[in-house]
Formats: C-alpha cells, structure tokens, sequence
C-alpha cells in the first residue's frame, strides 16, 4: 500500500521535473532565438519567404472563419438584445466580443493549429532528414538560417491575421443584423463606435495577438527543434503544438485580460 | 602519399549517459588520403566523424584537425574550421525546398559576396563534376536517391574542402550508382587534394578505392591496415567481416541470458549443471 | 513557387492586414473622435458621484469634451475628487457647472457641463466652483416619501 503510495509521489515528482527541465530548455532556445535573430533581419527575403508560409497561407481559413463567428454573434445578439428592446446595440456586442476577445483568441488558435503546426512539421521533418545538422557541418547555424526567420515571421504575421479576422467578423455581424435582419444601420456604427474605444480595446486586442503571436511560434519553432528526428517524433511535436498553443493561448488570454481591463467598465 | 597528419585521433573515448561508444581511438589520416572507417552497425562509427565535426565533444582524448584540438575551439573558430570540411549525410540530407542548384549554391551564397553570375559558373562546374549539370533545375524529390547523393556531394565540395567526410556513401544504392559514387570519391579526392574519410560497412566497394582502412569494434579500433593488408589478414575479426560471415568472433545473439530461460523452461534436475 | 510571386502575395498580405487596423480604428473604433492632441486637467469636488467610473465621458450640451481620469476619496473633505481630463479645444468659463448626470434611465452616467458667464477661463489644474452630485434613487424616494408625509401633515 505505502509502496503505491511512493511510486505515485515519485511519478508526480518525475512529471514535475521532465516538466520544469522542458521549460527550461525552451526557455534558452527562445534565448538563443533571439540572439540569433540579427542576421534574419538584415536579409529580409527568407522572413518574407516564412510570411508568404505563415501568414499569407492561413489566410483563407482566418477570413472565412471570422466571416461566420461574426455571423453567429450578430444572430444570437440580436436574439438576446431584442427581447429588452436593444437590438440597436447589437454592432456593440458583436464588435466589443470580436476586438477584445473572440478575434485575437480564435485568430490565434485557428493559427497554432494552421501555422504552428506546419512550422513544427517543417523543422521537425528537416531535424529528421538530417538537413539541419548538415547546415551545421556547413557552418550555417541554423537556428539563424531556419528558426529565427520563423519566429519572427510568424510573430509578424499574427497581429495582422487577427486584425482581419476581427474586421471580417464585424462585416459578418454588419451582414446579418443590418442586411438581413433590418437593424438600423446608423444606430449599428454610431453605438459600435461610441462604445469601442481606440486606446483600450483596439490597442489591447492587438496586444493580445501580439503576445499570442510570440506564445505560438515560439512553441512551435521549438517542438520543431526538440522533435525526436523520427516519424512519431515529428507527429507527436506536431500535436504538442497545437495542444500546448491552445492552453496557452487561453491561459495567457486570461492573464492579459485581467491586468488590461481591471478597473475598466 | 603525404606523411603530414592532417588528423588526429589520440585515446578518444565517448560516452552518450552511462553508454560507453568509443574507448581510446586512436588514429592518425594524412592529407590527400583516402581512408575508411569499417564497423558493424552501432559501433560508434558515425560517432567519430561527429567528433570530428566539433558536433559533439569526446569525454576523454583529443580530436585534432589541421593542427587544432576541435573541441578546444570557440564557436567562431569551429565554424571557421568547418567551412574547410564537407560532410556528405547517409541520404544526402538535401534541402528539400532548394532546388539542386540552390542546393549546391547554399554555401556559396551563405559564406560569400561572389557575384550571381560566378556562383552559377561555380555550381554548373561542380555538378559537372558530379555528371548531373543538366539536372540542376530539380528538386531534391525529383532526384534518385543515387542523384540526391552526387548533388549532395557537389554541395560540401562547394567550397573546395581540405577534409570530406562521407556518412554510409553506399547505403541503399543500385550497383552503377555505388560504383559512380565510389569513382567519383576518389577522383574529387585525388583532383582536389583533399582528404576524404568514409565511414561504410561496404567492403567491396570500399577496399577498391581507399588507401587506408580502420576496423572499430567495441569502442577500441580493432586492426587497421591497407586494403591488402587487410584481404591478407587472419585476425578472425576482420576475416569474418570481410567474407560477410554470419557467426564468429561478432556473435550472431545479442547478449542475452540463456535461451532455455528467457523460455521458462525449467531444466531437468539431472541438466541443473547445464548452460 | 516564383520568388516574385511570393513578394507580391506578402505585400498584398501586410497591406490588407494595416488596411484591417485602420478599419478597425476608424469604422470600428472610435480613432476619428479620439483625442490625441493637448488636453489639460480639471478638479471638481462630488458629494456622490453614484456610479461614474474612470474613463466617462464628459459632455456639454452633449457633446464629449473629455473624460474622466482619476476618482478619489479625499479626506479632508470627505467627498470624491473627480479629475477630467479636457481636450484643450475647449475652454471653458470659470464659474462652469459640473453635475454628474445619467444617460436614459438605466445608461452609464457621465459628468455634464454647463458653461457659465465668466470672462476668465478656467486653466489646467483648476477646481469647479459649483459642482452638483449624483441623484441617488434611494435619496429621491425618501426625499419624495418626506415631503409627501410634511404635505398631509398641513391639511
């Protein structure tokens, strides 16, 4: 009995630890990212090649995606609202939901699992195939040569996507209440923009994705690296990344959201 | 043949954790030689091409190149040092998203400020050398695995390396394509100057064109010799790896407790003695 | 994929997405109203501020003048000390009524100001003269309630 017990501390424990050493080795690869990151810089092409990958590439699911969150929001608040009469304060919900939450949220999620994951795959299968260390032995380091552009194109790109998936939505919401159901279009705009304001909602949303951003690429440049170079070693990073993206990504959302709206009504 | 040692190997041992590889090699490999690296799999073969590479770093002894202790230099010095050394990878380990010829540009372009119109010269001259000039608008999956090698081959002698170190050049090919790759060694060996290290467990192919060969097997080099010498020898080690033998001083088992255990076949009272 | 190609798409890609910023400042948001330029700050003593938070609007004549910054509890003279935040567009005279107002009848409530005759304007760091608080429903009804009860008293 006292030996289950044990084990079972001892299995808390060892998970804590494989855990902790994890952290920290992602933690100074990240470092090592970020020194690396000067060259990257100074030719700018291999960071385009990685947006054209990143960002432009995930484009269509970002935009067809917000066009129908904005949809369902502008549908069920207009349900909501109408029962107290506020139908007109529809275009405020939606774009409230959509630049403080729901867009850079789901922009970043729709993103780790489109981007984050390819990125990881990518990296992972060139570990595998020995590509990398073979730009090693060419004295190409290539956490400059591959890594960094990633990271910093993927960083790049995620405040934009989510940017267009917010304004997406907000056209999706527009659609639904204004066009099809007959909400005043003037009330629509004037009350969105009287109660969204530039400083403390748009600013911070694009903070968010920011931070996201970061979070994303940096887990998955770095799953990628760690991967073990065989083919259930690249598979199974491909879904840490997804699935430690996605934790993250809420975890932090909370985080941010407490110290960026506290205090504000 | 040159007597000036370009590398040296001096009572380098290696451990990954607890595993012990390599226990005190040691060998030296002039300039403009070409030597082999026999072994059966696992015993720590590629392991020494790593330790040359400055890729990892021997627990005990000294790796040295041209004069300098590898794993002494900083990151600066060993990138400097390894620009002067090419690598061909077990499957030539081609950048998927390059074509051959940005392939074999890469390091041109990384390394130096040759205008455009020169570093295409330079990599048509040495896929040329390499027979596949016309097949430099490929991509590396387009490519056989006999090409995808000789264009990896044109790539590390990109920059005219004194030191190539060849991975299993061998592994996986058809005869013809085993013979151009084993042609092409020695010639860009002999008409570069440089000197070229294989690690290969392809006898045949190998004792036709090197100059050198060193035997590992258990961490230690177990015989050494020219390839004469070494067709000659009657270490049972060697005659048996040479001849392909299934069983002999390299048992067939791994080591295991005995059969008749590991199948809980309890032994007659009578046979207690035995095995 | 031509090199060119990916160039163009990436270019047309940040261009869309600073385009979805500014969209999201101008139509979304509220950049075009939004007071970058000078502001200056005025003080102005509440018995009750009710349920005015930071950021409120304030309004004169119904349009947004300025906000509030900082709400604190003095004292020294026990009321709430609201400072504002002005857009330095709009001078107002010193003797400017301050009273804290409610949109519609459930709405945010926001400080209203109503200019007085003054020459002299008010400056930055300046304290309202007269200020008027909060009407608190609990206060009306009993209010209501006390003078009901003092008009049946005289009959």
């Amino acid at each position: 009995m006292i030996k289950h017990i044990v084990t079972g501390i001892q299995a808390v424990g060892h998970r804590v630890i494989d855990g902790v050493w994890r952290l920290g080795c992602a933690s100074r690869f990240f470092l090592l990212v970020l020194l690396n990151s000067p060259p990257s810089f100074l030719r700018f092409g291999l960071i385009t090649r990685e947006i054209y990958f990143a960002g432009v590439l995930s484009l269509v699911i970002i935009l067809v995606s917000g066009l129908f969150v904005g949809m369902v929001l502008g549908l069920q608040g207009y349900e909501t609202l109408q029962k107290f009469g506020a139908e007109s304060a529809v275009g405020t919900l939606v774009a409230l939901s959509l630049v403080r939450e729901l867009g850079p949220v789901i922009a970043a999620l729709l993103f780790a699992s489109r981007a984050g994951s390819a990125m990881t795959a990518e990296i992972g299968l060139m570990k595998a195939t020995e590509q990398l260390a073979a730009m090693g032995m060419m004295a190409v380091d290539p956490v400059a040569r591959v890594v960094a552009p990633r990271f910093w194109a993927g960083v790049f790109s995620m405040p934009l996507l989510a940017a267009m998936f917010t304004v997406m939505g907000v056209f999706g919401g527009y659609l639904v209440t204004v066009i099809f159901i007959g909400v005043d279009e003037g009330s629509f705009w004037s009350q969105m923009q009287d109660a969204v304001d530039f400083r403390y909602d748009i600013v911070n949303g694009v903070i968010k994705s920011c931070f996201f951003g970061v979070a994303i690429t940096a887990i998955a440049v770095f799953e990628g690296f760690d991967a073990p170079p065989t083919a259930e070693g690249v598979s199974g990073a491909t879904t840490r990344t997804v699935v430690t993206s996605a934790l993250t990504i809420l975890g932090m959302d909370f985080v941010l959201t407490a110290f960026m709206f506290r205090g504000v009504s | 043949m040159a007597t000036e040692p370009l590398i040296e190997f001096k009572d380098v041992s290696f451990a990954y954790g607890a595993k012990q590889i390599l226990k005190g090699v040691n060998m030296t490999m002039s300039r403009g030689q070409v030597v082999a690296i026999m072994g059966g799999s696992g015993s720590g073969k590629t392991t020494l091409l790593r330790l040359i590479g400055g890729e990892v770093q021997p627990s005990a002894g000294t790796v040295s190149v041209a004069g300098q202790v590898v794993h002494q230099l900083n990151r600066k010095q060993l990138f400097r040092l390894r620009r002067k050394m090419g690598m061909l990878f077990q499957f030539g380990a081609l950048f998927t998203d390059l074509s051959a010829f940005d392939n074999v540009a890469f390091q041109m372009r990384e390394h130096t400020n040759l205008p455009e119109t020169m570093i295409r010269d330079l990599v048509l001259m040495k896929l040329h050398a390499v027979g596949l000039r016309g097949a430099h608008h490929l991509m590396p999956a387009e490519l056989s695995g006999g090409m995808a090698r000789r264009v990896a081959l044109a790539r590390s002698i990109a920059l005219d390396p004194m030191l190539m170190m060849y991975d299993e050049p061998f592994t996986g090919l058809d005869p013809i394509s085993l013979g151009v790759i084993g042609s092409l060694i020695r010639h860009l060996t002999d008409a570069l100057g440089m000197t070229s290290i294989l690690v290969t467990h392809d006898v045949q192919e190998s004792l036709q064109i090197v100059d050198y060969v060193y035997f590992l097997a258990d961490g230690v080099i177990a015989a050494q010799g020219t390839p004469e010498e070494v067709r000659q020898s009657k270490m049972p080690f060697v005659h048996q790896f040479i001849h392909g033998e299934v069983d002999g001083p390299v048992p067939f088992h791994y080591q295991a407790q005995s059969y008749a255990k590991d199948l809980n076949m309890v032994a007659p009272a009578g046979a207690a003695t035995e095995s | 994929m031509q090199r060119t190609m990916m160039d163009f798409w990436v270019g047309l890609f940040v261009m869309a997405g600073i385009g979805a910023l500014l969209i999201l400042g101008m139509k979304v948001g509220n950049l075009t109203t939004y007071q970058t330029g000078e502001s200056y700050t005025l003080v102005g003593n509440f018995e009750n501020i009710g349920g005015l938070k930071v950021r409120a609007p304030v309004k004169s004549a119904g349009v947004v003048v300025g906000r509030v910054a900082d709400i604190q509890f003095s004292l020294e003279t026990y009321d709430a000390v609201v400072t504002i935040n002005m857009d330095a567009r709009y001078q107002f005279p010193q003797d400017t009524f301050a009273s804290i107002l409610t949109s519609g009848l459930l709405g945010e409530q926001y400080v209203g100001l109503l200019p007085g005759g003054d020459d002299a304007m008010l400056e930055d760091g300046d304290k309202f003269m007269k200020t008027n608080s909060a009407i608190v429903l609990e206060d009306m009804i009993g209010r209501f309630l006390f003078d009901k009860a003092a008009e049946d008293k005289d009959f």
